[in-house]
């Protein structure tokens, strides 16, 4: 009996965020008493391999065929699902980012298993794995379990700890050969545009984000600008110029509310909520944003929640644990001062 | 070219849900709304059609609740709306509603690309549009922030397809299944005309065995709903003289929570 843990890497490295993954799937063996087995697939597999044993993972299942050094869901999938196939694993877990879901999804269907996503907690009853996840954006909890040989399961970012390091294991790494051969492939990457310098947020330990309020800047637009295309120069200037800083100085990551997106003034792959990204911060700054609900539903679970906003009776007040009533143009700058001061 | 699109009524996003005594989720009489990503799926689906004089059809699995759902895709200008509902069949089971999707697509026949939505507001199982690529063996194309290149007599497409690290650019083989990101398009909103002729039209309703689906048993089961703790926060507004000394009293908290 094993349990399998996919490490999903990037551009031959580890991800961080597997070795939440490498956590859960440690605390899940050791209540079933079994080994946990690394699948680790693409380029540089084998260094990943070592460096999950850093881990704890005493075994490793791994293939850098080259057909598997870019990611792609069919390659990747079908080499998944024959491993499952072949070793049965009592579960197989992996982080629900945008490839862990589908990549768990598409080997559940591959080998008729049960899966439970999005899961914040992971428990053995009786033999049985349960799953507790969030239903209707977080407003309720349930609780799942797949009676199948197999349960796969893809775990929130940040809902579990990392694997702790431990010394001098080397892993035992089984080769696999690829499974798809080339023809079979029905997609073909083409390119990969990385967007430099962005932290991703679902993995930030900090988020700082600008709503409506970003429009309000007292700089002036040029000449020429007025109405909308002047709100647009004003909030695109202030995420800039005003709250970048405040993220450079925290090694945070940006994020936004769904009207600053849909007015322009910010990018859709910043915007947290209910139709954006669900963040789990352990500081979550929120400047010039009202606190809508479906906005709350993105962020409710942060562990510190700031929020700046000029209006004292904005909502957002009801859910952060502090809060500053003043103009984020005048907060902003003077807290990024402050924290410089403190931070270096 | 034959588009299908997948959709199905969820509460409003603003609704207040609960567990009530009996461990069952309610929300009151709220009313529902289309899955709010699928207004995305929805207008894709539209745009395509219209522009290459193509079919297109929308299906909800499940019961009579989702008419409205399928209701306002026609009114958005969507052609024909089937629903699929096998009573007894736990939908919420993602195999078994594979099953009964992909029985729906062989019985359409001629379908060339299945759009969702990224996921469903409610349950966000995450399973379905990948689960029904694998039964049917088609390419499954998922988060997907821009249709580059539709090219129905090659039977080829081109997306871009966000990942966590960037934008991946690929192209596959039709028929295929994508699933669709916020920001591919501006949703249409029904006008008057549309939403008429949708209140009039009248929503077939095929069984497993007008499908010829057996489902197997549920691979899942929820055996809990139940209500989250109460977050208690106490909210400190900061005071202080100015805007310096309440930056330096958030700065000292902050610490003092270790999330610094
Ligand atoms: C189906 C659906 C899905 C949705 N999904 C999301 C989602 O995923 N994410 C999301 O965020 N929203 C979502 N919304 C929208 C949500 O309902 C709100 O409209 C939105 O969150 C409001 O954004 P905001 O707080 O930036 O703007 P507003 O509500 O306009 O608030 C702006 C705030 O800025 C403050 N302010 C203005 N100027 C300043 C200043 N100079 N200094 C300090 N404060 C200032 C104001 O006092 C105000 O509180 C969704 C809505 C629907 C219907
Ligand atoms: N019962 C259903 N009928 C039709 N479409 C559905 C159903 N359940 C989920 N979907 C669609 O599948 C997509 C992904 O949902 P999910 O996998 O639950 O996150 C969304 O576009 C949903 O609208």
């Amino acid at each position: 009996m094993t349990v399998f843990v996919w490490i999903e890497s990037f551009a031959g490295r580890a991800l961080s965020s597997s070795w939440e993954a490498l956590g859960a799937a440690s605390a899940l063996a050791a209540d079933l008493d079994c080994a946990v087995t690394a699948v680790v697939l693409g380029a540089n597999a084998e260094e990943i391999a070592a460096e999950a044993a850093g881990y704890g993972a005493r075994q490793a299942r791994v293939c850098s065929d080259a057909s598997l050094s870019e990611y792609r869901l069919e390659t990747y999938a079908a080499l998944l699902s024959q491993l499952v196939a072949e070793h049965k694993p009592k579960a197989v877990l992996a982080v629900a980012s945008n490839r862990g879901r589908e990549l768990l999804a598409s080997a559940a269907a591959d080998t008729g298993n049960g899966m439970i996503s999005d899961v914040i907690e992971l428990r053995l009853a009786d033999g049985q794995i349960i799953g507790t996840r969030p239903a209707y954006a977080g407003k309720v909890l349930m609780e799942m379990t797949a009676h199948t040989e197999t349960t796969f399961v893809t775990l929130r970012a940040r809902a579990f700890s990392p694997a702790a390091a431990v010394a001098g294991n080397p892993p035992a790494i089984q080769r696999t050969a690829a499974a798809a051969t080339p023809d079979s492939i029905a997609s073909l990457v083409e390119g990969f545009a990385t967007e430099s310098g962005t932290v991703n947020l679902t993995d930030a330990a900090i988020i700082v984000s600008g709503g409506r309020g970003m429009a309000n800047n007292p700089r002036n637009p040029p000449d020429g600008l007025t109405g909308e295309a002047a709100a647009i120069w004003k909030a695109k200037d202030g995420f800039a110029n005003t709250l970048a800083p405040l993220v450079d100085v925290l090694g945070a990551a940006l994020g936004a509310s769904r009207a600053a997106v849909d007015a322009g003034y910010i990018p859709y792959e910043h915007q947290v909520g209910q139709t954006g990204k669900v963040v789990n911060p352990d500081l979550y700054i929120a400047c010039g944003i009202s606190g809508a609900i479906q906005h709350q539903a993105g962020m409710r679970n942060s562990k510190v929640i700031v929020a700046i906003n000029k209006d004292a009776q904005a909502p957002i007040f009801k859910l952060a644990h502090y809060g500053i009533v003043g103009d984020l143009y005048e907060v902003v700058p003077a807290l990024t001062a402050a924290l410089r001061r403190r931070l270096g | 070219m034959h588009v299908v699109t997948f959709t199905r009524s969820t509460p409003d996003t603003a609704a207040k849900v609960w567990v009530d005594e009996e461990g069952a989720v309610s929300w009151g009489d709220v009313a529902t709304v289309v899955n709010p990503w699928d207004e995305y799926s929805l207008e894709e689906t539209i745009a395509i059609t219209k522009s290459s004089g193509g079919k297109s059809t929308v299906i909800a699995i499940g019961a009579a609740l989702h008419d409205d759902a399928l209701k306002h895709s026609l009114a958005m200008g969507i052609q024909d709306a089937i629903r699929v509902e096998e009573v007894g069949a736990d939908i919420h089971d993602s195999l078994n509603w594979s099953g009964l999707a992909a029985g729906a697509l062989q019985k359409l026949g001629d379908v060339d690309l299945v759009i969702f939505g990224k996921e469903s507001i409610d349950v966000a199982s995450d399973q379905h549009s990948m689960q029904l690529a694998r039964r049917m063996g088609w390419t499954m194309l998922s988060f997907v922030s821009a249709i580059v290149e539709l090219d129905a007599a090659a039977g080829t497409i081109r997306v871009e397809k966000s990942l966590e690290q960037g934008k991946q650019t690929l192209s596959a083989r039709l028929p295929a299944i994508i699933s669709v990101m916020k920001g591919i398009n501006e949703p249409r909103y029904p006008n008057f005309l549309g939403i008429r002729k949708a209140a009039k039209a009248k929503i077939p309703v095929w069984t497993a065995a007008d499908l010829g689906v057996e489902l197997p048993a549920p691979a899942t089961s929820a055996l809990r709903y139940f209500n989250p703790p109460p977050r208690a926060v106490s909210t400190e507004i900061i005071a202080g003289e100015g805007v310096s000394d309440k930056v330096e009293t958030l700065v000292a908290r902050l610490f003092e929570e270790k999330v610094l």
